[in-house]
């Protein structure tokens, strides 16, 4: 049923049709609505006979998660930047145990400085901690990706990111098309769980693991991810014959026939990139668009299949690989290794500052007429850097660059150092 | 406020079109300034940048008119309506209303409408109601509809009062600056 | 108290279990139906004492309990020394996570027997020392905050053993560790900081608080039974000497763990919401240099003879036996 909803509200909805069992959540900006409407609902029996607790931290509550699911419950969680890297330990624990956690990511950049706003360094830095990473374009898709996840996470024995922008989309109140009980009861089974802690038949869980075994069992985590590359479509598939419209996937392709130039993003905006893509077509520009969905497993084969004859590839990505440059960048050219096809990284969107549909037009002139610089830095104030920059040469004490740069910007007054 | 574009983009869907609203994100503490957007279109709404290029600017506090440049990005032809109890040319904005004639200034009291059935001063209901009026835009079924849907119970009656007069006094003083 | 205290000086505690006492009092461990929750075959010490207390402890669970028991461990000695992969010394369900996140997990644990309605099935966390008062404070706090059906265990042998004796919350006044060396001014630990974690669960109010020790196995084994016939966050705090850390004798373990209890340095208390509710005096107040004398770990504190600190650990003995009661000053007989 269509709804015009906050996108956060549509999360929640969504994950209380999956009928989570246990849900430990500790609230953090811009995840709080989406705990906040799931606690209302667990607090006034909508959900069964779910438990909510009110965690003390965010390691709190990812532990009290892997309690929870190896007890054999489905179990739910939400956070975002300092959250996601307070919890970070057991991040890496519930993968490596094998435990089937989804967890929204209300993408947002990590400090230092302390920034609200929408960025993906959060996600980025969890990267490699072997969860699943799916990255919504909109509300209806990070809706739909939710209820995916608790397929593929019990399927695989895995646990699942579901990465969704902060505030951009968990904020944005748009029409989404909610499904009702009886479709996702015929999509998500009742959770059995691989392992199981049982009374009536002991195990041990969290054995230490010397040498002589430990590369196995990562091999065993990494080849989870090889088949989440097959399960991932399949799964998107089936979410389509039940729901009725496509979602998800390992990616998506915008306008992509005869592109000779080709766009690349996650997240939420690949909306704004589609409508500079039919402007640029407008114009004569031979540009189409890949929307990454899964970031891990990163789609190396479906990319290159999808790169097809297009000469050039301009990753737009907001986060950075400091002393480095491209992270998302960095593994789309790893994954073109041996293809004629040149990558552009372009950092954007860093801390919340938007990506416009007209600066994305002119990145994509500017890298087929003259070429960009590796990495490129969207919309960056040079002069503001500059003179920050001589500030620091001439003087070993010039107080903190944030505060310096914003009195540059005229952004906070004071006396200048 | 971020209420306002909220009912704005409810009663846009109630009318049968693409909506989406959302708040340019500043600092998050209650009773900052804030800017909350609206795109209202027949069809689908992929933009994810706040809008910089408004066709209609609502303004709903007043005071804010000159600690900061409310009216970037303004289409030349675009639509400003103040919640204000003053008459638009007390405003102090007489310059800039030479120098962009063809803009269409709309000064209207929602916030003292709102006090008057409310008993508080919170302009978004007659603002909306006050933009549906003067633009057309959304029909007064919708936006009635969406009010009761955000406000339940008496409040909601209220509020749809408090819509019903500002439709009201919009078409009876269609006069602006 | 709810067993029955049978002074016997002469033989140990299996002698009492096996013979001299009727069926209900005698310990879980002298029966043969006992279940082995932590098994043979693990690699603990020589004298450690907390597998001895682990042991005891976890079967008394399994017997209140019907074997209807989960347990979680947080990393450390007992998690390292009971499950080197592939092979493991635990005969019950159990799950290690972290290092600092027991509580929590117990909680969700104990959340999902909710959620299936299957709360017969009882839950247990533990952890040493370190992960206890230090690294795991927070999600302790947080789950007696929340009053989780959790019975938490501590094992306290007073510092960081597992990673080779660095010193933790727990640690005592003027104890060496390879963080708090016996050199410089103030040699060891210093004097006046420290944790002292069952009065700061009696302070969360939770239902049930205690402090045990392997000196007493009888009177541990009782109020863990205790314990689990209550529901809600409960807490115990068992002294457990680590002949390795503490530099004492293993065959002395049990000895030294009841210098602790009869100098008055380790009380063995009882509280319910947050008051205490008994004691077990001490027969006989021993000096707190007999129980430091036989610890390597104190050894500076004679060489040369330290009397400050002496006299200020003696004091922290005789705070706590005035604190609570611990040498009752009515004569036994009118007891």
């Amino acid at each position: 049923m269509k709804q015009q909803i906050e996108g956060s509200q549509a999360v929640a909805q969504a994950v209380a049709l999956c009928r989570p069992e246990v849900m430990a959540c500790y609230p953090i900006s811009p995840q709080t609505h989406i705990v906040e409407t799931l606690s209302r609902k667990v607090k006034a029996g909508e959900i069964g006979n779910c438990q909510f607790l009110n965690v003390e931290s965010e390691i709190g509550a990812l532990s009290v998660l892997i309690g929870a699911s190896a007890m054999g419950a489905r179990t739910y969680t939400a956070t975002t930047s300092q959250g996601l890297l307070f919890m970070a330990e057991a991040v890496y624990n519930a993968a490596g145990l094998g435990l089937p956690i989804v967890m929204t990511i209300a993408n947002r950049a990590v400090g230092s400085p302390i920034n609200i706003w929408n960025d993906h360094s959060d996600s980025m830095a969890m990267r490699d901690a072997g969860w699943l990473q799916l990255f919504a374009e909109d509300n209806q898709e990070a809706l739909d990706l939710h209820i995916q996840a608790f397929r593929l996470a019990e399927e695989l024995s895995c646990p699942v990111m579901v990465c969704m922008d902060g505030y951009i989309l968990t904020h944005a109140f748009e029409a989404v098309d909610l499904p009702v009980q009886e479709q996702v009861d015929a999509f998500l089974p009742p959770f059995e769980p691989v392992q199981v802690l049982d009374p009536q038949d002991p195990i041990s869980i969290g054995a230490m693991v010397g040498p002589e075994a430990f590369a196995e069992v990562r091999y065993l985590a990494h080849h989870k991810h090889l088949q989440a590359l097959e399960a991932i479509p399949r799964i998107s598939q089936e979410f389509q014959e039940i729901f009725q419209r496509p979602s998800g996937g390992l990616l998506k392709l915008y306008s992509t026939d005869e592109a000779e130039t080709l766009l690349l993003a996650l997240g939420s905006v690949n909306g704004t990139i589609k409508d500079a893509v039919d402007d640029l077509r407008a114009e004569g520009w031979p540009v189409g668009a890949i929307q990454l969905c899964s970031y891990r497993p990163f789609p190396s084969h479906a990319l290159r299949y999808a790169i097809q004859n297009a000469k050039r590839v301009i990753v737009i990505e907001k986060d950075l690989a400091v002393g480095k440059g491209g992270i998302v960048s960095s593994e789309v050219k790893l994954a073109l290794q041996g293809l004629p096809t040149l990558v552009d990284t372009v950092i954007a969107g860093l801390g919340g500052r938007p990506i416009s549909k007209a600066a994305i037009i002119d990145i994509v002139k500017a890298a087929c007429l003259e070429g960009l610089e590796e990495p490129h830095f969207l919309d960056l104030n040079w002069e503001a850097i500059n003179r920050e920059l001589t500030r620091q040469a001439g003087q070993r004490r010039s107080g903190p660059t944030p505060e310096n740069l914003l009195r540059e910007m005229g952004l906070s007054g004071g006396k200048t150092v | 406020m971020v209420t306002a574009a909220e009912l704005l983009a409810s009663a846009a869907f109630r009318d049968g079109k693409v909506a989406q609203a959302f708040p340019s994100f500043g600092s998050e503490r209650m009773g900052a300034p804030v800017t909350a957007f609206c795109r209202i279109s027949t069809i689908s709404i992929r933009s994810r940048e706040p809008v910089g290029h408004p066709n209609v600017l609502l303004i709903l506090d007043s005071t804010l008119l000159h600690q900061m440049d409310v009216f970037r990005g303004l289409s030349d032809q675009g639509i400003v309506l103040m919640n204000s109890t003053r008459k638009v040319e007390e405003l102090g904005l007489k310059d800039w209303m030479f120098q962009h004639p063809e803009v269409e200034f709309y000064s209207f009291p929602a916030s003292d409408l709102a006090e008057r059935h409310l008993g508080r001063s919170i302009s978004n209901v007659g603002m909306v109601s006050g933009f549906a009026s003067i633009t057309g835009a959304l029909t007064k079924e919708s936006v009635q509809s969406a009010i009761k849907e955000k406000f339940p119970g008496k409040l909601g009656e209220v509020n749809a009062l408090v819509a019903d007069e500002a439709f009201e006094y919009v078409s009876s003083h269609p006069v602006q600056a | 108290m709810s067993y029955q205290r049978v002074k016997f000086y002469q033989t140990g505690t299996f002698t009492v279990g096996n013979r001299l006492l009727g069926e209900e009092d005698r310990t879980v461990q002298a029966r043969t139906d006992r279940t082995n929750s932590l098994n043979s075959g693990h690699r603990a010490c020589q004298g450690c004492g907390e597998a001895l207390g682990a042991r005891y402890a976890l079967d008394a669970v399994m017997r209140v309990t019907k074997k209807q028991m989960v347990a979680v461990n947080a990393t450390g000695c007992l998690e390292v020394f009971s499950s080197p992969y592939p092979e493991s010394a635990w005969q019950i369900p159990w799950l290690h996570s972290l290092f600092g996140n027991a509580p929590a997990v117990a909680s969700g644990v104990a959340a999902a027997l909710r959620a299936k309605g299957k709360t017969d099935i009882r839950v247990v966390a533990q952890g040493g020392d370190g992960a206890t008062v230090d690294i795991g404070f927070g999600c302790l706090s947080g789950m007696f905050e929340r009053n989780d059906d959790v019975l938490y265990i501590c094992y306290d042998n007073e510092a960081y053993m597992n990673t080779g004796v660095q010193r933790s919350g727990a640690t005592p006044a003027r104890a060496w560790t390879n963080t708090t060396q016996a050199v410089g001014p103030e040699p060891g630990n210093p004097m006046g900081v420290g944790k002292n974690l069952p009065r700061i669960a009696m302070a969360h109010g939770i239902p049930y608080v205690a402090t045990a020790s392997v000196a007493d196995l009888h009177d541990l084994e009782a109020k863990v039974t205790k314990a689990m016939s209550i529901h809600g966050a409960r807490y115990i705090h068992i002294h457990v000497p680590c002949p390795l850390g503490w530099k004492s004798d293993p065959a002395q373990t049990i000895k030294v763990a009841r210098l602790a209890v009869e100098s008055g340095l380790f009380p063995l208390i009882e509280a319910e919401w947050g008051v205490v509710t008994d004691r077990t005096p001490i027969r006989k107040q021993v000096p707190v240099e007999q129980f430091l004398a036989l610890q390597g770990r104190f050894k500076h504190l004679f060489h040369p003879r330290d009397e400050q600190a002496l006299a200020d650990i003696q004091a922290m003995a005789d705070r706590n036996i005035h604190l609570y009661d611990l040498l009752p000053t009515k004569p036994a007989m009118e007891l």
